[in-house]
């Protein structure tokens, strides 16, 4: 198949220009992603994302976006928005399906439709206290792709194989990653 | 001196035997001995991974009654100092090369038994000169033994207990294997791998890997070179039996396979969660392979020499993988670091190198004048670091040099 007949909408050729282009710039290839979070009430908070730093410079996404966390009713809170955990499973969901698209436009596969489904088992005797040996996040994700494309199945597989072994949340989820907490 | 060749293994005795052909005044140097790296840097159960038939070096080949037997350490030992008597090569043993600079005519290459100039230079010193260990092994507890291929011989290398093996090419699923057959229980460390079958229809897979011509692919009609010459060395070994060892044989055994070793906290080793797309990166890629293997025979009417075709049961995923390993209980008494190896050339004072310790060059045309390199992954081809891979990439590199001297 040739591929300037492809178009999932990814720029594959930006990003092989901006991998060659980098390849001589070490400092420009460091990334700072930021968000800035505040309390509302009870266990309600509202994050903030606005702006990174990237090649070299500070970044500005075209628009700000807000994002509300909060815990459901039935563990007495006010459901003013997804949990955190779910957070991880947006982020884990979006960086595979975005991974999917520019692997098929690279590979000359048209895609029709990326759904996926996914879900994260947690025992929340954990987050609770209850029993020290469980652990608070999930113990396992799962994700189910559903892909309509032209290409064989094995082909796919293969594509969404590629998209988890360049995701960022997906590596950022299966290893461990220092994490830094300090009071300003 | 018109040419020096610095390394008196496969690479550079062959590089020598067509320097000969070609009439150009040279000299080998060596550290050591004839083939000094399979001497002393490897394990005492290793064969070579390809058969006997498949093991040639330019005028010779394998002539004993085991055509499809793979060498023992001793044998390639043998079979590369023979070739070193048949080519007559002029070779320096016990003549290590301490630096190579540039100067105006060729280069000044320094040795412990003095200098000597060369107006040109092929560097055949190997792609395996030092473990490559991840700098994780400085967070181990200290009571935990630590062992690279360089340094394991056998399981009586290690101290009695369990074992963590990191790495599944070759090295560490051998290394798994013959470790858990020594009674010690066995847990092995798995990033990304390259399956393979060791027989195909019938066939060693080296010799589909050559037939099919998947072998020959040339360094220039690889998309991710980089990537090509950084993959790890296939899972394979050479036994009598042809027996296929991949991680469905190793957890058969009873083997645990637990995910890339990602870091170290509170003395627990952490591994990766990411295991089962590890399995199936490499389960896809071999069944492509397979699948090329199969287009290949389909197309060239290959029916009667070769089976039908077969599939292999994907791998098969542990129902929990364990994410982490206390290394404080005493359980796991000793760590081995099969990840890989790289070059070493520390001595070589031409800016050549790049910032990751590897040399810049073109398919072996190094980015100096009169320089080459051989015996180095998909230097050229795919089959470039095989010994029987060095003789294409001699013949045209050697020419490339003879181009040069003429100017």
């Amino acid at each position: 198949m040739a591929m300037t007949t492809v178009n999932n909408g990814v720029n594959v050729q930006a990003l092989l220009d901006a991998r060659e282009a980098l390849k001589g710039a070490p400092e420009a290839t460091k990334f700072t992603w930021r968000a800035s979070c505040k309390w509302k009430n009870g266990t309600h908070s509202e994050t903030n994302v606005e702006s990174f730093f990237g090649l070299g410079e500070e970044q500005k996404h075209k628009i700000k976006s807000s994002f509300d966390a909060d815990h459901p009713e039935i563990f007495a809170s006010e459901d003013k928005g997804i949990t955190p955990i779910e957070y991880v499973l947006v982020g884990l969901a979006s960086c595979l399906t975005a991974g999917v698209a520019a692997v098929a436009q690279n590979r000359g596969v048209q895609l029709r439709s990326v759904e996926s489904k996914l879900e994260g088992k947690m025992d929340i005797r954990g987050i609770l206290g209850m029993d020290s040996d469980v652990r608070n996040g999930y113990d396992d994700i799962k994700v189910t792709f559903k892909i309509d494309a032209d290409a064989s199945k094995k082909d796919i597989e293969a594509i969404v194989a590629q998209s988890q072994k360049r995701s960022a949340v997906y590596d950022v989820i299966t290893n461990p990653v220092n994490v830094t907490v300090e009071i300003v | 001196m018109t040419t020096v060749v610095i390394g008196a293994g496969h690479a550079g005795l062959a590089a020598s035997r067509l320097l000969t052909e070609h009439s150009i005044d040279h000299v080998v140097l060596e550290r050591g001995e004839v083939a000094n790296s399979w001497r002393r840097e490897r394990w005492d159960s290793l064969r070579l991974l390809t058969p006997n038939w498949q093991t040639r070096l330019p005028g010779c080949k394998y002539e004993g009654q085991d055509p499809d037997g793979y060498m023992t350490m001793g044998e390639v030992i043998a079979f590369l100092s023979q070739f070193a008597n048949l080519s007559a090569v002029p070779i320096r043993t016990n003549t290590n090369v301490t630096s190579v600079t540039r100067v105006d005519d060729g280069y000044q290459v320094a040795t412990s038994h003095g200098d000597i100039r060369g107006r040109s230079l092929v560097v055949a010193s190997g792609a395996c000169n030092l473990p490559s260990v991840p700098s994780i092994r400085s967070t181990i507890p200290p009571a935990i033994e630590q062992f690279t291929p360089f340094e394991y011989r056998n399981p009586d290398s290690l101290p009695e207990g369990g074992v963590l093996v990191v790495g599944a090419s070759a090295t560490g699923i051998q290394l798994a294997a013959e470790i858990h057959r020594s009674g010690r229980p066995v847990t092995l460390s798995v990033g990304e791998h390259v399956r393979l079958p060791r027989t195909y229809r019938g066939r060693d897979v080296l010799w589909w890997m050559d037939v099919s011509g998947v072998w020959n692919q040339r360094f220039d009609e690889i998309d991710d070179l980089t990537r090509a010459r950084s993959l790890p060395s296939p899972q394979l070994v050479g036994t009598s039996d042809r027996t296929t060892l991949d991680l469905n044989a190793l957890s058969a055994m009873g083997i645990e396979l637990v995910g890339r070793f990602a870091s170290m906290r509170d003395g627990r080793a952490l591994f990766s969660g990411g295991l089962r797309n590890m399995f199936s990166l490499a389960d896809l890629k071999m069944e492509r392979l397979l699948d090329t293997f199969d287009e290949w025979a389909r197309v060239n009417a290959r029916t009667t020499d070769v089976d039908t075709p077969e599939r292999f049961e994907p791998t098969r995923v542990p129902s929990s993988s364990r994410l982490q390993l206390d290394l404080r209980t005493g359980a796991v008494r000793s760590i081995v670091w099969a990840t890989g190896f790289r070059p070493d050339y520390r001595w070589l004072h031409v800016p050549v190198v790049d910032e990751k310790g590897y040399l810049r060059h073109e398919g072996g045309v190094v980015d100096s004048p009169g320089m080459y390199a051989l015996g180095l992954p998909v230097l050229r081809r795919r089959k470039s670091s095989f010994i029987h891979g060095i003789e294409d990439d001699a013949r045209e590199l050697i020419e490339h040099l003879s181009g040069f001297l003429r100017g």
